[in-house]
């Protein structure tokens, strides 16, 4: 009998071996496959044990995003709090159990939950884990000024639209506000509230700034100008006779203003073409440059790739030709594209206000384009800085000459064309109005793109305000733009 | 020889203790210094229990005692995080476990053979036990299959009584007809269809898939040692299979677990039953499995610490129901990671090895057949549960040995290791003379 007995024991002892087995196959070889399953509510949890990084305006004190904890089965969890509210929602975005991530607490989830690769993150994270304490995450201070974006978000109200202002220096980004916006509070537990508006454009969670498309309009005309100097082909003195309208494929393409009475100022230049913003001076430099010219000065200054930012690359979108919905960047742009109309920035144009103000910064920084940036700082939990800020040029899409011809021409603008409504008392501005059809009676979106000071500038601004009736660049955009600019330079 | 015992005891005090001081340093929160009494109890119940072995099986064998209470202590610390309120209840069953083991233990303490007389009398009983939950108002169908009675509040499922018993019954059976049943003749093979078909039955109307593979096993490996015939093994292993498939094949219950097991996750909705619409399969039939794998994943080696686990979701529910009784497995796994359960394995496999060794030194065919039976259903039914669990078998409900929360699992695994040493008392005291 003792044969069978060490028989049933050796079995007994293999079942309960195979058992180990299967525990050590689960633990370690479908670990990571477990992990990522969608429905696994323990690694969802897990997410809300840390304590994640908090956000910080560029004042390093205005708390933008913080944790508020809970005690649920004995754990602490930590839900995010937003106590600006609306003001950087759009920016910030939210991070919640229901809704995911979005905004910079997707694109800088590594870094807010510490699990970011740096070797000193690293290394305390793993501390924090195998003492078994809470893992904290490292806290972001944005560039952006608190002050000046309450007011950008002030100014905008009632209204739909965006202002983006950037250090055209550096590229540090001073203000992202868009119109309408949410409470990113309001996001887990009431998402139908938070997503209400009673504006008619709708879509309060898109950040207009940097994923709206609206038609430049005029503003575009800073890129033809561009183009024209920076060829050669033209000088700001070169002379135009304006009869009105513009002869394009037979067709007569009148000026802006009053179709009844179109404003026709005869013989001009190009300087004073910009100035007030004559459609058949620009229509003449876009036939003779050439639509593929334009377009090629268009992409040096950053159209058609995504504006480079921290935020989420599904947050953002390329500026460009737009064909039924779809970016359209033409083959043979002398005849898919009609010149004329590209060139004061009508054609099938589409631009973010990001863009724009990018196009304005470059002007201002004699044409080098530095690329814009939300993130100051990273600093971790003990207070060291992770990273910070380094400037980083883009390109140089025009010469430093044509900039410099490009700025007068823009303070013209300020000082007695389109945009007077802009003026500072003591400081030059440099601006470039923008008033775009939208189809629909006169019903337009308005533009204002500016820097100042016009010699040295510390700040560029783009501003669009959409569906105005009878509204203008110079009456509706360029207002905002001054007190914007105002509050950042004091 | 109780020397050794009262050293592991000890270590094992120490053990519990720094269990328990640490869900309380973990969970400070939600349990109070009430915690550390716990193990000071604990350790007082095992002192008593050791006493007794003294007085009653001074030449029984050291270790099974202190790994059953290792046991019962790692399966009472993680109650005791999980839901502090079922550990008082469990404690409390533990108390009335050791008090019936120590009865055992003096009653039996001449000679526990003379069960064998009554051997008919236990095997019929076992069965009695076994249908009991079959009886209208006091049966219960708990997760799809009929195990419990109930008498009010007081739940019992009298199936693991019933495994005790079967193994006594079967060990007095088989010595006295060991002899004819190895001839093989056709007639003796009664017994074993009469089993069969009882273990088919049983299964059929419980729907207790666990359990019939539970007594049917311990059934064959008795067989086994008992006539040394490894054709009758085959051929009752083939029977078995014949017989779960025809049960698979007329049982929803069944079939709805064999699925389960072979495709937990689906990636297209398929109809749910619980709903009635339809689901990912995760979310709906298999979610309980599931959700306990994504638990052991977890834990990954080192374990996230006792009192340290994820068992709720950030609003506070559940994550896996049945999580102390069933599934207690998943949540050890989780806190104490592979390096826990696998020791936790070992000691299990410790616990058998003793068992066996037991069996080995009996002199008499009535004791190795008992303490062999009692031993490998102990390994079986931790197999099952665990083996369930770790999708190695389909899943089915049943206790972990001393670790699951349950009075009726406590009490019978106390019975069990009575049992052992009892037959290991007299085994050792006559090998000393």
């Amino acid at each position: 009998m003792n044969k069978q007995v060490t028989h049933i024991g050796i079995a007994a002892l293999v079942l309960l071996a195979a058992l180990i087995v299967g525990t050590t196959y689960w633990q370690t070889w479908a670990n990571a496959g477990l992990a990522n399953r969608q429905d696994n509510e323990i690694q969802l949890v897990a997410q809300f044990t840390i304590k994640r990084g908090k956000v910080y305006a560029s004042d390093g004190r205005t708390l933008l995003a913080t944790n508020v904890t809970k005690k649920v089965g004995g754990q602490t969890l930590y839900f995010r709090r937003y106590p600006t509210g609306p003001l950087f929602s759009d920016v910030v975005g939210y991070s919640t159990q229901s809704r995911n991530r979005t905004g910079l607490e997707q694109s800088y989830n590594d870094f807010l939950t510490g699990s970011n690769a740096n070797l000193d993150t690293v290394f305390r994270s793993t501390l924090d884990k195998l003492k078994g304490t809470t893992v904290t995450g490292n806290d972001l201070v944005l560039t952006i000024r608190p002050e000046a974006q309450a007011l950008a978000l002030r100014l905008l109200r009632g209204k739909c639209g965006a202002v983006v202002a950037l250090d055209p220096r550096t590229g540090r980004v001073l203000v992202m506000a868009t119109s309408p916006t949410y409470n990113p509070n309001l996001v887990e537990k009431r998402f139908g509230l938070a997503t209400r508006t009673n504006l008619p454009c709708g879509a309060p969670l898109l950040n207009r700034a940097t994923a709206g498309k609206y038609p430049p309009g005029s503003t575009f005309k800073m890129v033809t100008a561009a183009a024209a100097l920076d060829t050669g082909r033209f000088t700001p003195d070169s002379p135009f006779y304006d009869p009105g309208y513009c002869e394009e494929y037979g067709k007569r393409v009148r000026n802006a203003g009053n179709p009844e009475a179109p404003e026709t100022f005869g013989n001009v230049n190009l300087s004073t073409g910009f100035e007030h913003s004559i459609n058949s001076v620009f229509c003449n430099v876009g036939k003779t440059l050439g639509a593929g010219v334009v377009l090629d000065y268009a992409k040096r200054f950053g159209f058609y790739s995504l504006p480079p930012l921290e935020t989420p690359e599904g947050e953002r979108v390329a500026s460009g030709l737009y064909d039924r919905g779809r970016l359209f960047d033409p083959k043979h742009p002398d005849t898919q594209v009609d010149p004329g109309r590209l060139a004061f920035g009508q054609e099938r144009l589409a631009v973010t206000p990001l863009q724009m103000a990018m196009v304005a910064a470059t002007i201002g920084n004699h044409g080098a384009t530095m690329r814009p940036q939300l993130i100051e700082r990273v600093i971790s939990p003990s207070g060291k800085t992770i990273t910070h800020l380094k400037p980083d040029q883009l390109g140089q899409p025009i010469k430093r000459q044509t900039a410099e011809e490009l700025t007068r021409m823009m303070q013209l603008v300020v000082t007695g064309g389109t945009g007077t409504a802009a003026q500072i008392p003591g400081i030059s501005v440099a601006g470039k109005t923008g008033t775009a059809e939208v189809g629909r009676g006169n019903i337009h979106t308005t533009w204002f793109a500016a820097f100042a000071p016009a010699n040295a500038p510390r700040v560029a601004i783009a501003v669009v305000v959409e569906n105005q009736l009878n509204g203008f660049g110079g009456t509706i955009s360029a207002p905002i733009a001054k007190q914007v600019m105002e509050a950042l330079l004091r | 020889m109780r020397n050794r015992e009262l050293a592991f005891l000890i270590v094992v005090g120490v053990l519990t203790a720094i269990g328990f001081a640490s869900v309380y340093i973990a969970r400070q929160d939600v349990v109070s210094t009430a915690s550390l009494t716990y193990a000071g109890f604990f350790f007082a119940l095992y002192i008593a229990a050791h006493l007794v072995t003294r007085y009653a099986v001074p030449f029984a064998d050291p270790y099974l005692l202190p790994i059953a209470a290792l046991l019962t202590a790692m399966g009472l610390t993680e109650i005791y995080r999980l839901r502090p309120g079922d550990a008082f209840r469990q404690a409390i069953w533990i108390v009335v476990a050791v008090a019936l083991f120590a009865a055992t233990l003096l009653l039996l303490r001449r000679d526990y053979r003379r069960l064998e007389t009554y051997k008919y009398l236990f095997g019929f009983t076992a069965i009695g036990l076994l249908l009991l939950p079959i009886l209208p108002v006091i049966g219960l169908t708990v997760n799809g299959a009929r195990l419990w009675v109930h008498f009010g509040s007081l739940r019992f499922q009298p199936g693991e009584l019933a495994k005790i018993m079967l193994i006594v019954f079967l060990a007095g059976y088989m010595r006295e007809k060991r002899e004819v049943l190895a001839q093989g003749r056709l007639k003796d093979w009664g017994p074993l269809l009469v089993i069969w078909l009882l273990a088919i039955l049983v299964l059929l109307e419980t729907r207790d898939l666990g359990g019939g593979l539970l007594y049917f096993g311990i059934f064959l490996a008795m067989l086994y040692v008992a006539t040394a015939r490894i054709a009758y093994v085959a051929v009752g292993l083939g029977l078995f299979l014949i017989g779960a498939v025809g049960v698979w094949k007329v049982t929803p219950h069944v079939q709805d677990r064999v699925t389960i097991w072979l495709h937990p996750w689906t990636v297209h909705k398929v109809y749910c039953p619980l709903s009635g619409g339809p689901a990912l399969r995760q979310n709906c039939q298999s979610f309980q499995l599931v959700k306990s794998l994504y638990s052991i994943g977890n834990g990954q080696f080192g374990g996230t610490g006792l009192g340290k686990g994820t068992f709720a979701t950030t609003s506070g529910a559940p994550i896996i129901p049945d999580l102390n009784t069933d599934f207690i497995y998943s949540a050890l796994a989780q806190e104490l990671g592979l390096i826990g359960v696998a020791a936790l394995l070992l000691v299990y496999m410790i616990f058998v090895l003793r068992g066996m060794r037991i069996a080995l030194l009996a002199q008499d065919g009535f004791s190795k057949l008992a303490a062999a039976g009692l031993t490998f259903g102990f390994a079986l039914q931790t197999f099952i549960i665990v083996g369930g669990i770790l999708r190695l078998i389909p899943l089915t409900g049943i206790t972990l040995p001393f670790v699951s929360y349950g009075g009726s699992s406590v009490v019978a695994n106390f019975l069990l290791l009575a049992g052992l040493l009892l037959i290991s008392n007299r085994a050792n005291r006559e090998a000393l003379r």
